[in-house]
This record gives C-alpha cells, structure tokens and sequence, in this order.
C-alpha cells in the first residue's frame, strides 16, 4: 500500500484549504470510521472513542494548512488519532491492573525456564471465521496488558509506528519503546498461551 | 547462554539486530534447549497474530455514525 497522496486526496485537500463546508463534512464521512476503530482500540468507553475522533478532526481542520501533503490524509490523520487517544487515555483515572512481572516468563535460579512453553495451533492455515475469532482474541488480551504496555505495544505492532514514532507519542526514549516492546510481547504471549496451547 | 539470557535476546534476534558472537551463543542454545525453540516459536506467533489485526488485514470498521459526524461539524461550526 502507497502512503503517497493520490489526485483524490489533493482534490479534497485543495477544497478544505479554501474553506468549502462540504469538503469538512466529506472529509468526516470518509474517514471517521477507520478513525472511530482506532480510538476504540485504546480507549474502553465508545464515548471517550467518540470525543477522541472529534478532538482530531477538530485539530486537523484548525492544521489543515501546515499539513505538507507528502503523505496521505488518511495517514495524517490516523497519527492525529492516535495522539488525541493517548491524549484521552491520560486524563482518566488509570484502574488496578496486573504489574508486568506476573505476565512475564518465570525462571529458575540458575536461568532455566519454570514453566517450558508448549507447541499451539498455528493459525497460518485459519479460516476467515477462524481469523475473526482469534482477532477478537488478541485484542482482548491486549486489553489485559499494563497500560504502559499496552500503549507501546499497540502503537507498534497494530497502529504500525515505528520506534521513534511511538517514542514521541508516549514520551519516551526509542531504547525504552524496545525494551517495553518485547515485554509486551513476552506478556501477551503468555496470555495467549492457554488459548492456543496444544498443537493440532 | 541461559534460557534467561535467551528469552531476553529474543526481539533482538528477530530483529536481526545481535552481534556475530551474541548469535553464535543464541543458535548453540536453540540446538541444546528445545524448551526455547519452542518459546521463540510461539513469540513469532504472537506477532503473526498481532498482525492479523492490522489494517488491512481486519475488516473495513462500520461507517461513522451519524451522531459523530453532526457533532465534528457542530463543533467546527462552533469553533469558528
């Protein structure tokens, strides 16, 4: 997929530089509901999702003129979702959740693995209800993930950030972004593993 | 090497990011430590899963609602 504006998205943008009512109102329909997809993913109230959406279409119309038009909207906006999520995430009281270290692997004294992983069932072969079962998931264990963790591992690995994107975006170094990463993986591996445990 | 090193190397090694003799030392443990190819075996799943997530691979999301799009366009009338 080209990242690189197409004559649609130069069309629309020319439109809404000059201020054409109609020209917000399509932007909104076209995008908001791949945007409403990406709040949700972060924020657990529809409402807090839907105040996310409008805080970021809200500050794209007020920085329609210093966006350069080297990418698409659509990634433009996706970046200005994703932030006005982050941003929502951080003024709601944060709930009781498990520390990192009960998700991660357990060790001997002298380094060996506690509790061994087992073989799962791959999904390379999944039908597409299968693919949709395991969507819903990965994503809800991704919910049960510290924050934190959460949050990094999200902008990586589904928002597709790269490190020093998503080190901007949550106010870190990209060495910190790496080592909050793997743990993510490492936890939301263990989280899966009584689910897909079990090869077959 | 342990496992405890090991597992540590992991997102490293994936990422083709460890030194000729930090890769020497994690394939020696994989042809000891079956326990461990077996873990990087599911933590290569977990991201194969993760991936299955993505745009475009999840389906397109449902059209914005329409109490959504009156209230942008409210509140950029508003911020007029």
């Amino acid at each position: 997929m080209t990242d690189a504006p197409d004559g649609g998205d130069r069309e629309l943008l020319r439109r809404l530089r000059a201020g054409e009512g109609g020209a917000y109102e399509e932007l909104v329909r076209s995008q908001g509901g791949r945007l409403l997809a990406v709040a949700r993913r972060f924020l657990e109230s529809e409402e807090d999702a839907r105040d996310a959406v409008q805080d970021a279409f809200l500050s794209a119309f007020r920085s329609i003129d210093r966006f350069e038009g080297q990418a698409r909207l659509s990634t433009w906006l996706h970046r200005i979702v994703v932030n006005a999520s982050l941003m929502k995430l951080r003024t709601r009281r944060r709930k009781p959740e498990k520390s990192i270290e009960e998700l991660l692997p357990r060790f001997t004294e002298d380094g060996h693995v506690a509790e061994p992983a087992v073989e799962w069932r791959s999904s390379g072969s999944a039908s597409e209800a299968e693919r949709r079962e395991l969507r819903t998931l990965v994503l809800s264990q991704i919910q049960a993930l510290p924050e934190a963790y959460r949050n990094v591992l999200m902008l990586r690995d589904i928002e597709g950030l790269d490190t020093e994107e998503t080190a901007v975006a949550v106010g870190i170094s990209a060495n910190a972004v790496k080592a909050r990463l793997h743990r993510a993986r490492q936890a939301l591996r263990g989280l899966l593993e009584p689910h897909l445990g079990g090869a077959g | 090497m342990t496992c405890r090193e090991f597992l540590d190397f992991v997102m490293a090694y994936l990422d083709g990011e460890l030194g000729a003799r930090e890769r020497e030392l994690f394939d020696r443990h994989m042809d000891l430590c079956p326990d461990c190819v077996t873990y990087l075996g599911t933590y290569r799943e977990t991201l194969r899963l993760e991936r299955l997530c993505r745009e475009p691979d999840a389906p397109l999301p449902d059209d914005v609602p329409e109490a959504l799009v009156q209230a942008v366009l409210a509140a950029k009338r508003a911020a007029k």
